[in-house]
């Protein structure tokens, strides 16, 4: 984590995004073919609300505000890859009216698949969530907090989630509260050791090498194995978080979405 | 709630209810009786750097063999001292990222990764000295006037709270102090006309407790002793961890030199507190009483160094709370820490900047004629390494710098004070035309130097009046701490890039190894499991020892 690069932004905007939304959903069936199925939807919603909050009001609801730029064109005079276009957002265009952005990798991920997409999405399937009602759920139904923690307070028992809107694209969040198992880094993966003595541990793997493997234990510390010392070791890979596509609704799962996309850490 | 997740969360906070013991504020008054730790910066509030470990000992230490390397991912001094509690090492990697380390391996654990803002500009290195450490959180302050709390199993930010402004000059190298519930910092940023300042902050919230600022403002008492408004740029930094003592509830820290550095008629006046020791209330940051040891200091002499608390039994049978302090301005003294009082003081090295000590402990000021050689040098008699104390020998230890002198030369005209820059006032010359020139000093690799400029020792001295009892010399300056240990072993490096363990009785050298590079930082020793440690940085790497299996 680099921190100079966590900074406080909030998601303030979001009331105002439906109508953006709304606006900027449109026809464009080439476009379509060309990226279906590319960009992740949670991605597309993501870069949506950012789009209404820093880039609308020049380039307009609909991308083509600006005379000779048409945003949902799909070609761009400045960029060709997806690589490009993020460089275009996070870097401006000099001696244009286009100024450099600080946006985090999840949200220049989040940008460039709206923008692709423009034209082509249906804002009926667009779900806009809300981070302040996102917390509530955190907290609350989803009690994330029993194994997860976010600036000091919470568990340490899974990944700190302090900077997780900076660090993991919308898409891939969504995906962790989908299917945990199949998104668990292997990094994270669970572990469960028994030492020559009979002690047993688990806990959250952190680093390993050929002789040692270092680990968050059940207990919450840090403790640092030597192989030859175990008479068992196991990795598991399935993660012990459960999903929550049948546990949430589509309005809580976006709204939970929304508040883990504003933890951009400590500032 | 969905089941699956209540289950998993019950089962978590199950396994989380034995959570591994805390660094509360009473471990870390009581930082002596747990040897096997290392819980400040200078190992204990009294700031003595002496271990109470013991299975390293004269008849032994030549079994040392190294144990494991840390190399740092940075090119800058490794000046930390690392923490280590119950067996997991926190140590900063310069500038400013954290390495938590398995202390009896050296495997890492994680490591939290801060980038300074480039508006940082401190004046001498982008180093750090190491982090405190409260509860189960960590604090590093860092070259960018940054306060920051991390969860030290996870690694993870909880807080951070800006201390002072770094477009400005203000910057931050110390390790903090942690004091019952607060975390004590100083700023750096004696060279580019800052206002300098002491501040606590709440360990939890990194709310501001209290501020003292080491320069008085308007109306303030000392405030007098600076001319016109030189006081609003008169710098006093604080760049080195204090000292405190439970029982007083007092805070101890030096202040660096005034600015600018060179030209005290630019601040005429005593210049309070810089070159200073201040002693604060530790709850409200209040001073109860300074020592000034170099007033109106032309020579950049900073009382940057470790406040050294003993209890010292006098000739009469009392036992007297004293503060020990091996001063840039190469005096030794020993004050009275209850209440200031001088005690004794007397040269350590060469001094003619002043013919001695009046009966108040003030120097009796002998200026050198322009183009004159004045001694000690600009670096000093001794600097920042930390000395140590051993109360089984009695004697006080000490890095210094001997038979080193510089030709100062202030700025004939005023220096105008432009925010962010070099505030400086003049310079300083090396004392033979050619030598390497101060401040730096360095000439690339180890043992490249000759004795021309001066030359580095270990010193011991009797704290009772300041005499020497041994020293060893060596060819190349020294800016290594000292550890001494329960069995009167003395561990130290220095720039020729050997790392020693002396006899602290007598002074007899009972080990060396070569590190390949310079000793910035001070030695330190702990324990794990049944097996003591000691720990040495030289270069960018840190180096671990231990006895042979």
């Amino acid at each position: 984590m680099r921190d100079s690069r966590m900074r406080d932004r909030r998601h303030a905007g979001f009331l105002a995004l439906a109508a953006a939304v709304l606006l900027a959903a449109s026809g464009g069936a080439l476009r379509a073919q060309e990226h279906a199925g590319q960009y992740e939807q949670a991605d597309i919603e993501f870069g949506a609300r950012l789009y209404a909050d820093n880039c609308s009001a020049c380039h307009g609801t609909e991308g083509d505000a600006i005379a000779g730029v048409s945003l949902r064109s799909g070609t761009f005079s400045n960029a060709s890859s997806d690589a490009e276009l993020q460089a275009v957002i996070a870097n401006g265009l000099p001696d244009t009216a286009m100024p450099p952005g600080e946006y985090t990798e999840a949200e220049l991920s989040g940008l460039v698949a709206f923008i692709r997409t423009m034209g082509d999405v249906d804002p009926a399937t667009l779900t806009v969530g809300d981070a302040g009602r996102g917390e509530a759920v955190f907290l609350g139904k989803g009690d994330c907090l029993s194994c997860h923690r976010v600036a000091g307070r919470g568990s340490r028992s899974a990944p700190d989630l302090t900077d997780i809107g900076a660090v993991r694209s919308a898409g891939a969040l969504e995906r962790s509260l989908l299917d945990p198992t199949g998104s668990m880094l292997p990094v994270n993966r669970p572990v469960r050791a028994v030492t020559r003595d009979g002690r047993e541990l688990s806990g959250r793997r952190l680093n390993e090498d050929t002789f040692t493997v270092q680990l968050i234990d059940q207990n919450e510390r840090l403790v640092s194995l030597e192989k030859a010392d175990l008479q068992e070791y196991t990795v598991l890979t399935t993660s012990p978080m459960p999903s929550y596509e049948d546990e949430l609704s589509e309005q809580e799962l976006s709204d939970l979405l929304a508040y883990l996309l504003s933890l951009q850490g400590v500032d | 709630m969905a089941r699956s997740v209540a289950l998993t969360c019950v089962l978590s906070l199950l396994l989380t209810a034995g959570l591994g013991a805390q660094v509360t504020a009473d471990r870390l008054r009581n930082a002596e009786s747990e040897p096997h730790n290392w819980l400040t910066y200078s190992g204990s509030y009294a700031s003595t750097r002496h271990s109470l470990l013991d299975q390293i000992t004269p008849s032994n230490v030549d079994d040392l063999e190294l144990k494991w390397v840390f190399q740092a991912r940075s090119l800058e001094n490794f000046t930390a001292t690392p923490l280590v509690v119950d067996g997991i090492m926190y140590v900063t990697q310069a500038p400013n990222d954290v390495v938590a380390l398995d202390a009896a391996t050296g495997r890492v654990f994680w490591v939290y990764e801060y980038t300074p803002s480039p508006e940082s500009r401190p004046c001498c290195g982008r180093v750090n000295r190491g982090v405190g450490i409260l509860g189960d959180t960590l604090f590093m302050a860092t070259i960018d006037a940054q306060l920051i709390a991390l969860d030290a199993v996870t690694g993870r930010p909880i807080w951070k709270t800006a201390v002072g402004e770094p477009s400005q000059g203000y910057a931050m190298t110390v390790a903090p102090l942690v004091i019952d519930d607060k975390v004590v910092v100083g700023v750096a940023g004696g060279e580019y006309g800052i206002r300098g300042y002491i501040a606590a902050y709440d360990a939890a919230t990194g709310d501001e407790v209290w501020r003292f600022y080491t320069i008085p403002g308007p109306g303030e008492p000392g405030n007098d002793t600076w001319a016109g408004d030189s006081w609003r740029y008169g710098g006093a930094s604080v760049w080195l961890t204090g000292s405190y003592d439970p029982e007083l509830n007092l805070t101890y820290w030096g202040i660096g030199n005034p600015g600018p550095d060179w030209n005290p008629a630019q601040r005429r006046g005593d210049n309070l507190y810089s070159d200073s020791v201040v002693a604060l209330d530790a709850d409200t940051g209040e001073l109860r009483w300074y020592f000034q040891f170099t007033p109106n200091d032309p020579y950049d002499y900073d009382a940057v160094q470790i406040p050294v608390l003993a209890d010292i039994e006098t000739a009469d049978g009392q036992v007297v709370k004293v503060m020990l302090w091996a001063n840039r301005n190469g005096f030794f003294y020993a004050l009275d820490r209850t209440t200031g009082r001088f005690i004794n003081g007397r040269p350590f090295v060469t001094v003619n900047w002043a013919e001695g000590l009046d009966d108040s402990g003030r120097p009796i000021q002998t200026p050198q004629a322009p183009g004159e050689v004045t001694y000690p040098g600009v670096q000093g008699g001794t600097n920042w390494y930390s000395p140590s104390y051993n109360p089984g020998t009695g004697l006080f230890y000490l890095s210094a710098w001997e038979n080193y002198g510089a030709i100062f030369e202030p700025s004939s005209e005023p220096e105008e004070y432009r925010p962010g820059q070099l505030f400086l006032g003049g310079r300083p010359m090396p004392a033979i035309p050619g030598a390497a020139a101060p401040p730096a000093l360095t000439r690339g690799h180890v043992n490249r130097w000759t004795e021309a400029v001066g030359n580095g020792a270990v010193i011991a001295l009797d704290p009772r009046t300041g005499e020497q009892r041994w020293k060893f010399e060596m060819t190349d300056m020294t800016t290594s701490g000292i550890l001494t240990t329960a069995s009167d072993v003395l561990f130290t490096g220095g720039r020729e890039g050997y790392f020693y363990a002396f006899d602290a009785s007598d002074g007899e050298l009972l080990w060396r190894t070569t590190l390949g590079g310079v000793v910035h930082n001070g030695p330190m020793s702990y324990q794990v499991d049944d097996a003591q440690y000691v720990a040495a940085a030289a270069g960018n790497v840190l180096f671990v020892f231990g006895l042979r299996d």
